[in-house]
């Protein structure tokens, strides 16, 4: 039988937009993978500690707030310093394209703008899970 | 035959004829129905509106039950307000970007604060980083305020801040900058958001606890009823409720309860509704859906007027006058193709328009991938004046009024909003509501059935899921420059060294003794923020006595 996919849905920073984040936590849900949603004004370090103790195979960062550039690298180092750098870290949000170059070279592996297919998330997260 | 009969016969004979050319040529789609999932009918004719009084049910503009428009003359007498929503990076750059506005024609002025400044952190705080100056201007104290509005003249402009938690803070500053500029308090004219229920279910701004956050509301309230008498103390907000997903029956209904709670704290701590009711405002949302948006906004204004009267026994005819502020639906424009997005934010603001609204904020086109840029605020802002200018929408009230269809959706509207207020009322009210998270479950369904919807194709975007063009990323995005918050923070360093530490300490300390008591908050307040005490300063005393907000999560 298939493993379970768990996921956490991260909102990190002051950014208080979660309609996108709980729609995409209810879609993985719905196609059958374990989520965890951590709520609001997270920061970096409360979310690795979540991904670390719930044992997650994917966080899924979300940000409208134009903070991604700062939050997002941040929480893929803490994830490396804690040894689960096994985890695949991807985002979502209000994130002009010209920053995406830049996510991705710090290790996030996918960035999502708005009008993004809830399967295509579901299709990214099935091909692209690093643990196995 | 009596005209009636005449009427009955050919409409019968018409739905044999259609039913059978239906029968041959089928209706494109199976179902219609409305933004808000009501069916539409194949046509509503005068049978739709049979047994109604319009008396009743409509009245004349500027009277009761206000169906029809809140003033007699609406944008005869006067045009809407022009209120583009702005800021962002400092309090210099905000005040550029305002001078600019106002010189295009702009007649109010609509402050987005950064990040944390609306959950009350000073700019060095360890949760401001990498947010200050993001979302809207950051403003750290009463130095940051006077440079805001440097230039502009307190007693000709009429200023909304969107700020809710900290609201009494940054009215406190206003309230301040006023007086070094020489305009006294009851000269001023503006409006707080305030609206602290709507952050707990959609827009997430919050700091304290419920019961204190509705204390310093109602604080508000009763300082403004005696020393800014025209100043509007809170903007009852379903805007944020519709973008986090509700429908416009949904956004009507869970505004109208949070309205409810407010008015009844008011009236628990001693208020006259009287008082206070004349100032209140809302805030609405406008969607693509151009009738049944009209709808809403007519149903709104009917099912306040009687709640007010009704309910609560308010005399005075302002205090059953539903007057709101609009802006286009955030949610609505498509990072695809943007330049569309002017077509969609005309359609809404037209809406807008044709329901009544009192003041104006029209998204720019870019907005789905960035803060706006120059050029399409200046666009959105051209927007409103075509629609006051050359649409014809303007010059006589509540132009839809006697259609059929809409006088059937006002109809239909009022109703399911009146189911869902029975419903919270049976919880014990929008604060429980909320609390057991009834209405975010509510709104989130919204939201989900939504999305599923536009991924089916039952619901068409253009340019999303239909329509589609390959197309490079667009150019010319407002970027906010990251040295902005080391900037903001040098200075808030410089204003802790230079300023009489022994005045702040003594004032927060005043604040403290007040919050503990039940005295009005907004005089310490006030005393605050002359000696230059920090927002944040100000938030720790309150978060020390008042505990902040935990929320349950769920999705």
């Amino acid at each position: 039988m298939e493993r379970i996919i768990r996921v956490l849905v991260a909102k990190p920073g002051l950014d208080g937009h979660d309609r996108g984040a709980k729609v995409i936590a209810r879609a993985l849900r719905d196609a059958g993978m374990e989520v965890i949603y951590t709520g609001l004004r997270q920061t970096p370090e409360q979310i690795v500690q979540a991904a670390v103790q719930e044992d997650v195979d994917v966080v899924a960062l979300s940000i409208l707030s134009g903070a991604h550039n700062h939050l997002f690298p941040r929480v893929v180092e803490l994830l490396k310093e804690a040894g689960a750098d096994d985890v695949l870290v991807f985002g979502g949000g209000v994130i002009p394209e010209d920053d995406i170059p830049f996510l991705k070279s710090k290790g996030i592996a996918e960035v999502f703008g708005p009008g993004t297919p809830t399967q295509t998330t579901v299709d990214f997260i099935r091909a692209n899970l690093k643990r196995k | 035959m009596s005209d009636s009969e005449e009427f009955k016969k050919a409409l019968a004979d018409w739905n044999v004829k259609n039913d059978k050319a239906a029968a041959k040529f089928p209706d494109r789609k199976a179902k219609f129905v409305t933004g808000s999932n009501a069916p539409v009918e194949r046509l509503y004719s005068p049978e739709d509106l049979e047994g109604r009084d319009y008396m009743a049910d409509l009245g004349l503009p500027g009277e009761y039950p206000y169906t029809r428009g809140v003033q007699g003359s609406m944008y005869r007498g006067r045009l809407w307000t022009m209120r583009q929503y702005a800021g962002f990076a400092s309090a210099e750059e905000s005040n550029a970007r305002y001078k600019y506005l106002l010189a295009q024609g702009q007649t109010g002025l609509s402050v987005a604060f950064d990040l944390p400044t609306q959950i009350g952190y000073d700019s060095d705080h360890a949760l401001a980083a990498g947010e200050i100056g993001k979302v809207g201007v950051a403003i750290d104290s009463l130095a940051d305020m006077e440079t805001l509005f440097g230039g502009i003249p307190l007693d000709k402009v009429s200023t909304s801040m969107t700020i809710n938690a900290p609201a009494a803070v940054l009215l406190a500053m206003y309230i301040a900058v006023a007086e070094k500029q020489g305009v006294s308090a009851e000269k001023l004219d503006g409006t707080i958001q305030n609206d602290i229920l709507k952050e707990y279910v959609a827009r997430g701004t919050y700091i304290f606890p419920p019961a204190p956050s509705m204390r310093l509301i109602t604080d508000i309230f009763a300082y403004c009823a005696k020393e800014v008498p025209n100043w509007n103390t809170i903007s009852i907000s379903g805007y944020h409720i519709r973008e986090a997903g509700a429908t416009a029956v949904q956004e009507v209904a869970f505004t109208l309860a949070d309205g409810i709670a407010y008015v009844e704290a008011a009236i628990k701590a001693g208020l006259d509704v009287d008082d206070f009711a004349p100032r209140l405002s809302f805030f609405f949302n406008a969607h693509n859906d151009l009738f049944e948006e009209v709808a809403k906004f007519r149903a709104a204004r009917r099912i306040w007027s009687k709640i007010m009267r009704e309910r609560f026994g308010a005399r005075n005819p302002k205090s059953c006058m539903l007057r709101f502020h609009t802006q286009t639906g955030g949610s609505t424009l498509t990072a695809q193709q943007p330049d569309n997005n002017i077509v969609r934010v005309a359609i809404q603001a037209l809406a807008a328009v044709l329901g009544g609204t009192q003041s104006l904020h029209t998204n720019s086109r870019d907005e789905a991938l960035a803060l706006p840029s120059e050029q399409s605020v200046r666009i959105a802002l051209r927007t409103q004046q075509i629609i006051a200018y050359e649409s014809g929408a303007a010059e006589t009230p509540d132009p839809l009024a006697g259609s059929y269809y809409v006088e059937s959706l006002t109809n239909s509207i009022e109703e399911r909003a009146l189911a869902y207020l029975k419903r919270i009322d049976d919880l014990g009210g929008a604060v429980k509501a909320i609390e057991q998270g009834y209405v975010q479950q509510e709104i989130q369904d919204s939201a989900y059935a939504w999305q599923m919807d536009v991924e089916k194709n039952e619901r068409i975007v253009v340019g999303l899921n239909k329509f589609q063009v390959a197309e490079a990323a667009p150019k010319g995005l407002l970027r906010v420059d990251p040295a902005v918050g080391e900037r903001q923070v040098a200075k808030l360093q410089r204003l802790r060294a230079s300023r009489d530490n022994g005045a702040v300490a003594a004032a927060l300390a005043a604040l403290k003794t007040a919050a503990l008591g039940d005295a009005n908050l907004m005089p310490p307040i006030l005393a605050a923020v002359k000696t230059y005490a920090t927002l944040g300063e100000i938030c720790d005393v309150l978060r020390g006595v008042f505990g902040e907000y935990r929320p349950s999560v769920m999705f």
